[in-house]
């Protein structure tokens, strides 16, 4: 099987494998425990936690470890608004958050909080001033995705950050699609808050974190035992946290290489299927994520198009309706001015380490043929005819 | 997700393409939806003496066209009138819930053409 969906998850690299199997059966102390088991696990988890902060130029101090991505953007969002409601109850995002981040705002909107959904333009970009004469006294935090984890689009941070420093109001990003594939310096782009999930970057699932610059006010989801110094409670799960900061090390330290690598393997597979009729790339030409390449095909379906391709070896994923459970199209897609009918044909190529040209070749050799073959099926060949 | 004869049917579609020569077609769903389907036949003697189908959709979308000129071939035009859904789901062994209605016009399509047959209506 050739992988590329690595913004759906990756592999555990097998160093970092290596790293966590002896806190299953050897080392298993419970990190609150006094004796030298637990001891144990406590110096593994600090460890860990000065390397992921070491990644983003934090303090090890400002590292919470969670379950992962959704948690981490859960616990930014509503634990400012539970914490500084009596400050203002109004938040920004953008229309093409992850739905982790969207549904959350929903949720406060049901119990009296006021959201501001950013537009963005075709690319995915959010417009600085419509951000600007959106901040409000009452604002008390802007939460804006990093990389979109659709169409790769990648925000321009620090210039969010020197206009969000200027409110009131908290930054928060979701990083869980950026880190470790683009530099990233919670300091540099003045950031109060950013969510990371180990599993985007080769590390095991169910484990993430969220860094909070220390000073900011905010109330734990989790209450219990008082772990991670009262902002999330609950067993930390040492062999998954301890994998989560090998992932992040091995990560960083090998980006320089990998990345321009697989910009350039990214760069051949939207220069080649480009010259695909009736079809576009979905997000920014140049900001975008170097591992990420989102196509619309017109007159076909992305469910069809990914179980093709999966039946020849190749593991993609789309925004079309069909596969979500909602069944509805993409909402990034229809964000950036997508019509439905082209959102349904969308095709998402997510690269990572283990990608090679060969993989490439493999793929340019195959998805030609697929689309065309779905395209002799449709109905449609050169237009939508009475449906346009 | 999908039964063994769904992915047979959607991997090697049944009597796909558009017939050169039909006497009428049927078209239903929406390409906003994700979902379109054209049903051609070509009648004789009151019987579907062939049948052929046009599909822009997901799997199960693709596996129902197949599977419908499967059991509407040969049929009288008041029996294949009576084919349903329902008839097509369990052909394949059945279909995931969320994609009973959405995906699965087959049936629409072919109740379609055989009723622009009978109103003489070709497009």
């Amino acid at each position: 099987m050739i992988y590329m969906d690595h913004s759906a998850t990756t592999p555990v690299d097998k160093r970092v494998l290596e790293f966590m199997l002896p806190y299953f059966g050897k080392k298993y102390g419970n990190a609150s425990s006094l004796h030298s088991l637990g001891q144990e696990a406590k110096m593994a988890l600090e460890e860990a936690r000065e390397k992921v902060a070491k990644v983003i130029n934090a303090d090890p101090s400002e590292i919470y470890f969670t379950s992962g991505g959704t948690e981490s953007n859960n616990f930014a969002i509503k634990g400012v608004a539970f914490a500084d409601k009596n400050r203002g109850k109004h938040v920004i995002a953008t229309k093409i958050e992850h739905d982790c981040t969207l549904n959350t705002c929903k949720w406060l909107e049901k119990i009296g909080f006021e959201v501001t959904y950013l537009d963005v333009d075709k690319y995915g970009l959010i417009d600085l001033g419509d951000l600007e004469s959106s901040l409000r006294d009452d604002t008390i935090i802007v939460s804006i995705l990093h990389a979109n984890n659709e169409i790769g689009t990648v925000q321009d941070m620090d210039e969010i950050g020197k206009i969000v420093k200027e409110s009131n109001a908290y930054l928060h990003t979701d990083a869980v699609q950026s880190v470790t594939k683009l530099p990233v310096d919670v300091k540099k782009t003045n950031l109060d808050m950013l969510s990371i999930s180990s599993h985007k970057i080769f590390g095991p699932k169910g484990v993430g974190c969220l860094y909070i610059r220390k000073g900011v006010k905010i109330d734990p989801l989790v209450h219990g035992g008082g772990h991670e110094r009262g902002l999330r409670s609950g067993t930390e799960n040492v062999a998954g946290i301890v994998g989560f900061g090998e992932a992040m090390r091995i990560g960083e330290e090998e980006r320089p290489k990998v990345m321009p690598r697989l910009q350039k393997l990214r760069d051949k597979i939207i220069d080649n299927v480009l010259k695909i009729d009736n079809t576009w790339l979905n997000g920014h030409p140049e900001k975008r994520l170097p591992i990420n390449a989102n196509f619309s095909f017109r007159f076909i379906e992305g469910e069809s198009l990914v179980l093709l391709l999966d039946s020849k070896g190749i593991a993609a994923s789309t925004g079309s309706a069909c596969s979500s459970k909602s069944l509805k199209p993409s909402h990034v897609l229809i964000g950036i001015g997508l019509k439905p009918e082209d959102a349904h044909g969308s095709l998402r190529l997510t690269l990572g380490k283990d990608n090679t040209e060969k993989d490439v070749d493999y793929l340019l050799e195959v998805l030609p043929e697929v689309v065309s073959e779905l395209r002799k099926m449709s109905p449609f060949k050169k237009d939508y005819g009475e449906f346009e | 997700m999908y039964t063994q004869k769904v992915v047979d049917h959607f991997m090697n579609p049944r009597n796909k393409g558009k017939l050169e020569d039909y006497d009428a077609v049927g078209k239903v769903g929406n390409p906003i939806c994700g979902d379109v389907m054209y049903i051609y036949i070509k009648v004789n003697d009151n019987k579907i003496k062939n049948i052929g189908w046009e599909t822009m959709g997901c799997a199960a979308a693709i596996a129902t066209s197949s599977m419908i000129t499967e059991l509407a071939k040969g049929k009288t035009l008041e029996d294949a009138e009576k084919i349903t859904k329902k008839d097509i789901a369990d052909a394949l062994d059945g279909l995931p819930p969320i994609k009973m209605h959405c995906s699965n016009l087959a049936a629409d399509g072919l109740k379609k053409a055989i009723e622009n047959y009978k109103n003489g209506v070709k497009k």
